[in-house]
C-alpha cells in the first residue's frame, strides 16, 4: 500500500530544497566572483569578508535537511527504503552528496567547493523530478531483500563521494592549467578562478582522499551485489550490463589508484583516469539503466 | 603502494649485455609483463574489453536476442559474431587480457611478498645526521637528561598507535629510529593475492559447476537428474551421474501484480511465491517449503531458484469418436510484460494426419486492431487461447525441435469455409469442433508454471572469502600509514634538545601533526611547562 499524500509532501520537500539550493548556488558564485584582488598585485589569499559564502553554507544545510525529509517521507509513503527506481536513486544520491559536503565542511573550509557540488546536485534533482519521476509504489519481487538496503545504499553513497571527488578533480585540472600560466598575463576571469581555488597540491590531496574512501565502498558494493545476485538470480556473476559497468568503474578507479602510487605517472594522467571513471559512472546510471536490456531493469520507466 | 613499480627486485641492469639471448629475452619479456605500466594498460584494456558485452546481446544470457540481432543485421552481424562480440566473456581475446593480467598479478605479488618478508624481519635504518632535512621536522627543549628523554621517546613510540600498529624501534647511542605501518604493505599483498584467489574460485565454479533449468507446471514434480531438466549446462569436469537425488514438487504458485497504480507501474510484478514439497532423496520424508524470488531452496551445495513463471492452459483434444487423444497442461512462454504467451500443442496421436495447434495464450484478452489478440494485464482477468491449426507431419525426420513452436514445413494450415486460415478463440470450459470431422479441442482450465533454475557452484564460497579478504586488504593498504620517525637528543645545559624527523611512504598528510603530538607528549611527560617547541 502506498500513501500518495505523503509522497506529494516528499515532492514538495524536493521542490523546496531545489529553491533553497538555487539561492545557495548563486551565493556561492557571488562569493567566488569576489575572490579576485581588487588591485593588481595584491595578495590573492588575503583575508576578505565572505558573507555570501556564509549564507550559502547555511542554505546548503537547510537544503540538505529538506532532502533528508524528502527521502524519509518518500520511504514512509511506500513503507520501504526509497531505493527502488531512478527517481529514488537520484534523490538519495543527491542527499548523500549534500550530507557528505556539509559533514566535511564542519572540519575544513570548503566554501570554494560549494558551487561545484550544489550545481550538480541541482541538476540531478531537476532531472529526477521531471524526467525520471516515478509514482510511489511497491517494489518488484527481485528487489524485496534486505540486500537492497545494504547494496544500493552503499552504492549510492560511493557514487556521492565519487561525484564530489570528480568536482575536486576537475578543479585540480583547471588549477594546474592556470598554475602553468603567467599570472601577470592572465585575464580577469582566470585571475578570479585562480584566486578562488586552494593550492594545486591541496586540491590533489583532497581528490585523492575522497577517491580513496569511495573505492573500498565501491568494492563493497560489488561484493554485496554479487552476494545478492547469487540469492536472486542463482549466480554471483552473470555479466549483466549493470554488473559489467560496475566492474568497469571498479577497474578504472583501481587503475587511478595504481597510477597515483606510481611515480612514473604524472598526476595529470591519474586525473584523466579519475575523470574517465566518473564518465563510466554516469553511463552506468543513465545509459545502462534506460537503454541496455538486463536484469537490473529497475528504472521504473 | 611502496615504490615506483610493482616489480621491486633490484635493478639488474642489462646494459652490459649486448646480446640478450633466449633467457635474457624471456627475462626482458617477463619484466615487461610484470611492470606496473603493463598492469595498468591491461587493467584499462580489461575495462574496455568488457564493454561490448553490455552493448550487444550475449548468447550465454539471451540466445534469442542474439538470433534476432543476426537476423536484422545481415552484414555487420556475422562479422561481430566472428569477432566474438556475442560471446565476449568466453572469447579468446577477452581471455587473453585476463590471463595476461593474472600472470602480471602473480609476477607482482611473488617478488613483493619476498621483499616484504625480508623488510618485516629487518630493523629500521639508522637515523640520518640532519633530521631537519627530512620532509617533516620538529624540535623542542625539555627537562631531563638526554638518556631520560630518549627513554621517554622509546616509551611513547613503543605504545600501540591508531591505524599504524606499534613502532618498531632501533637505538644507536643518542638517536632512535622507529618505523611503523608494515601492515600497509601486508594489506596491499593480501588484496592482490585475494584477487588471484577470486579468479581461481571463478575457474573452479566454471569447471565443476553446473546449471539446469526446468519449467514445472503446478501439481507436478521433478528429480535432480539430467533427464529431469529442460536444459542442462554442465562444466567440463562435472560428474553428471553423481547429482544429489533431491526432488521438488510445486503445489501452488501465487503471483500478484500491481493493480492500483496507473501508468508504467501498472501490471508490474509484486510477488511470486511457490509452495513446494521437497525430499532430499527418494525415500526421505517430504518437507513443505516456500520458494520465493530472493529466497532459494538449498540441498547441500545445490540451490533451486524461482526465476520465472507463466501459464499452462489445460487442453483436451478428442477425435471424431470422442476418444481423448491428448489431455495435458501445456506451458506457454510469456512474450511481454502482460504475459501474452506463445506455445504449441502437438497431437501426435491424431490420425490419419497429425494435428498441431500453434498460437497465443492471453491472460487478459482483448483484440488489438494491429497486433491481433493481445493481453492488457498479466493476471487472469479474461483468459483466452487464440490458436491456428495445422495438420501433417509433426516431427519431420525426427529432428529435435522446441516444444513451444511447431515446425510447419511438412504441415498445412486448416482453413475455414471462406478459405481464410482457421483461427480458434477459446475461453476456459469452451469446446470447439474442428472442421472436416477432425475431432474437437477443449480449453479446460488454466494452471501456472514455475521457471526453476538449479545451480551448483563449488567455487562460490571461495570467491566470497577471496573478495572479503580483498576488501579487508584494500582498506588496510589505504588507511594504514607507513612512517619512519627519527629522534635525536643532545644536552643543552641541564636540559635536553629533542629533535624529531619524519618520513612517510606515499600520501601522509598527518605526519606533521604526529611529530607535534610526539613532542608535546615528551614535553608533558618530562614535566616541561609551556611550549618550547619549534617545527
Amino acid at each position: 500500500m502506498t500513501n500518495q499524500t505523503l509522497a506529494q509532501y516528499a515532492n514538495l520537500s524536493v521542490y523546496s530544497a531545489m529553491a533553497v539550493f538555487t539561492i545557495a548556488m548563486t551565493a556561492f558564485a557571488l562569493d567566488l566572483a569576489g575572490a579576485a584582488p581588487a588591485v593588481l598585485g595584491e595578495d590573492p589569499h588575503r583575508p576578505r569578508a565572505r558573507k555570501a559564502a556564509g549564507i550559502a553554507m547555511m542554505l546548503t544545510r537547510l537544503g540538505g535537511l529538506l532532502l533528508i525529509a524528502a527521502v524519509a517521507m518518500r520511504g514512509l509513503s511506500v513503507d520501504r527504503p526509497p531505493l527502488g527506481n531512478m527517481f529514488e536513486f537520484a534523490l538519495v544520491g543527491s542527499m548523500f552528496v549534500v550530507v557528505i559536503f556539509v559533514a566535511i565542511s564542519l572540519r575544513r573550509d570548503l566554501r570554494w567547493l560549494g558551487l561545484f557540488v550544489i550545481g550538480p546536485v541541482l541538476l540531478t534533482l531537476g532531472m529526477a523530478i521531471t524526467v525520471w519521476y516515478t509514482d510511489a509504489s511497491e517494489l518488484l519481487p527481485s528487489l524485496k531483500s534486505f540486500w537492497l538496503v545494504i547494496h544500493v545504499t552503499v552504492a549510492t553513497f560511493a557514487v556521492a563521494l565519487f561525484t564530489i571527488a570528480f568536482s575536486v578533480t576537475i578543479l585540480h585540472v583547471v588549477k594546474t592549467w592556470l598554475d602553468a600560466q603567467d599570472p601577470t598575463e592572465m585575464s580577469r576571469i582566470r585571475t578570479t578562478v585562480n584566486a578562488a581555488l586552494p593550492p594545486s597540491r591541496s586540491l590533489d590531496r583532497t581528490a585523492y582522499g575522497l577517491h580513496a574512501v569511495a573505492f573500498p565502498l565501491w568494492t563493497f558494493t560489488l561484493i554485496a551485489g554479487a552476494i545478492w545476485a547469487e540469492q536472486a538470480w542463482g549466480h554471483y556473476w552473470n555479466w549483466d550490463p549493470k554488473e559489467v559497468w560496475t566492474f568497469v568503474i571498479w577497474v578504472v578507479y583501481a587503475a587511478y589508484l595504481h597510477a597515483r602510487a606510481t611515480t612514473g605517472w604524472s598526476p595529470r594522467a591519474a586525473n584523466y583516469l579519475a575523470l574517465a571513471g566518473f564518465g563510466a559512472i554516469l553511463i552506468n546510471y543513465t545509459v545502462v539503466n534506460l537503454f541496455f536490456v538486463g536484469q537490473h531493469s529497475y528504472s521504473g520507466m | 603502494m611502496t615504490g615506483s613499480r610493482m616489480d621491486t627486485r633490484p635493478d639488474e641492469s642489462d646494459v652490459n649485455q649486448p646480446v640478450l639471448g633466449f633467457v635474457g629475452t624471456g627475462r626482458w619479456a617477463w619484466r615487461q609483463l610484470t611492470s606496473m605500466r603493463t598492469a595498468l594498460f591491461l587493467l584499462l584494456l580489461l575495462a574496455i574489453g568488457a564493454v561490448p558485452g553490455s552493448i550487444w546481446p550475449q548468447r550465454n544470457i539471451d540466445a534469442g536476442r542474439v538470433a534476432d540481432y543476426l537476423a536484422s543485421h545481415r552484414t555487420t552481424g556475422p562479422w561481430l559474431d566472428r569477432l566474438g562480440f556475442f560471446d565476449v566473456y568466453s572469447s579468446p581475446w577477452f581471455a587473453a587480457i585476463y590471463l595476461l593480467l593474472f600472470i602480471s598479478l602473480v609476477g607482482c605479488v611473488v617478488p613483493r611478498s619476498k621483499l616484504h618478508w625480508r623488510t618485516m624481519r629487518s630493523q629500521p635504518p639508522r637515523a640520518p645526521r640532519h633530521l631537519e632535512r627530512l620532509p617533516e621536522h620538529g624540535e623542542a627543549v625539555v627537562n631531563g637528561t638526554p638518556q631520560e628523554v630518549l627513554q621517554l621517546a622509546r616509551d611513547v613510540l613503543g605504545r600501540r598507535q591508531l591505524w599504524a600498529g606499534r613502532y618498531r624501534l632501533r637505538s644507536d647511542g643518542l638517536s632512535l629510529s622507529a618505523e611503523s605501518g608494515y601492515l600497509r604493505e601486508s594489506g596491499n599483498l593480501v588484496f592482490h593475492t585475494a584477487l588471484i584467489v577470486v579468479i581461481v574460485a571463478v575457474a573452479v565454479g566454471h569447471l565443476f559447476g553446473w546449471r539446469g533449468d526446468r519449467i514445472l507446471v503446478t501439481g507436478k514434480s521433478f528429480s535432480n537428474t539430467i533427464s529431469g531438466y529442460d536444459t542442462f549446462d554442465p562444466g567440463p569436469w562435472v560428474d553428471t551421474e553423481g547429482l544429489s537425488p533431491f526432488r521438488v514438487a510445486v503445489d501452488k504458485l501465487v503471483v500478484t501484480f500491481e493493480e492500483h497504480s496507473t501508468g508504467a507501474q501498472r501490471g508490474a510484478p509484486r510477488d511470486f511465491t511457490a509452495y513446494t514439497r521437497t525430499q532430499t532423496s527418494p525415500g526421505a520424508p517430504q518437507i513443505h517449503q516456500i520458494l520465493k524470488v530472493n529466497a532459494p531452496l538449498t540441498f547441500g551445495g545445490t540451490s533451486v531458484f524461482l526465476l520465472g513463471n507463466g501459464y499452462a492452459p489445460v487442453i483436451t483434444v478428442r477425435d471424431a469418436a470422442g476418444q481423448v487423444l491428448l489431455h495435458e497442461a501445456t506451458p506457454f512462454l510469456p512474450q511481454d510484460a502482460n504475459y501474452k504467451s506463445v506455445g504449441a500443442v502437438k497431437v501426435s496421436a491424431a490420425s490419419p494426419k497429425q494435428l498441431g495447434f500453434f498460437g497465443f495464450f492471453l491472460p487478459s484478452e482483448y483484440l488489438d486492431k494491429d497486433a491481433g489478440p493481445s493481453s492488457f494485464f498479466p493476471d487472469l482477468k479474461n483468459p483466452a487461447l487464440a490458436l491456428g491449426v495445422y495438420e501433417g507431419e509433426l516431427y519431420p525426420q525426427g529432428r529435435p525441435q522446441s516444444v513451444y513452436t511447431l515446425s510447419t514445413e511438412k504441415m498445412t494450415q486448416l482453413r475455414n469455409a471462406r478459405g481464410e486460415p482457421l483461427r480458434l478463440l477459446l475461453k476456459p470450459g469452451q469446446t470447439i469442433q474442428l472442421p472436416g470431422g477432425r475431432g474437437s479441442i477443449t480449453f479446460d482450465a488454466v494452471q501456472r508454471w514455475a521457471g526453476l533454475s538449479i545451480r551448483y557452484d563449488p567455487g562460490k564460497l571461495l570467491a566470497l572469502i577471496g573478495s572479503v579478504a580483498a576488501l579487508a586488504g584494500l582498506i588496510a593498504s589505504l588507511v594504514i600509514r607507513r612512517r619512519r620517525m627519527f629522534v635525536r637528543v643532545r644536552p643543552l645545559g641541564p636540559r635536553t634538545v629533542v629533535s624529531i624527523g619524519g618520513l612517510a611512504k606515499g600520501e601522509d598528510p598527518g605526519l606533521g601533526t604526529a611529530i607535534e603530538d610526539l613532542l608535546a607528549t615528551i614535553a608533558q611527560r618530562s614535566g616541561t611547562k609551556g611550549s618550547d617547541t619549534k617545527t
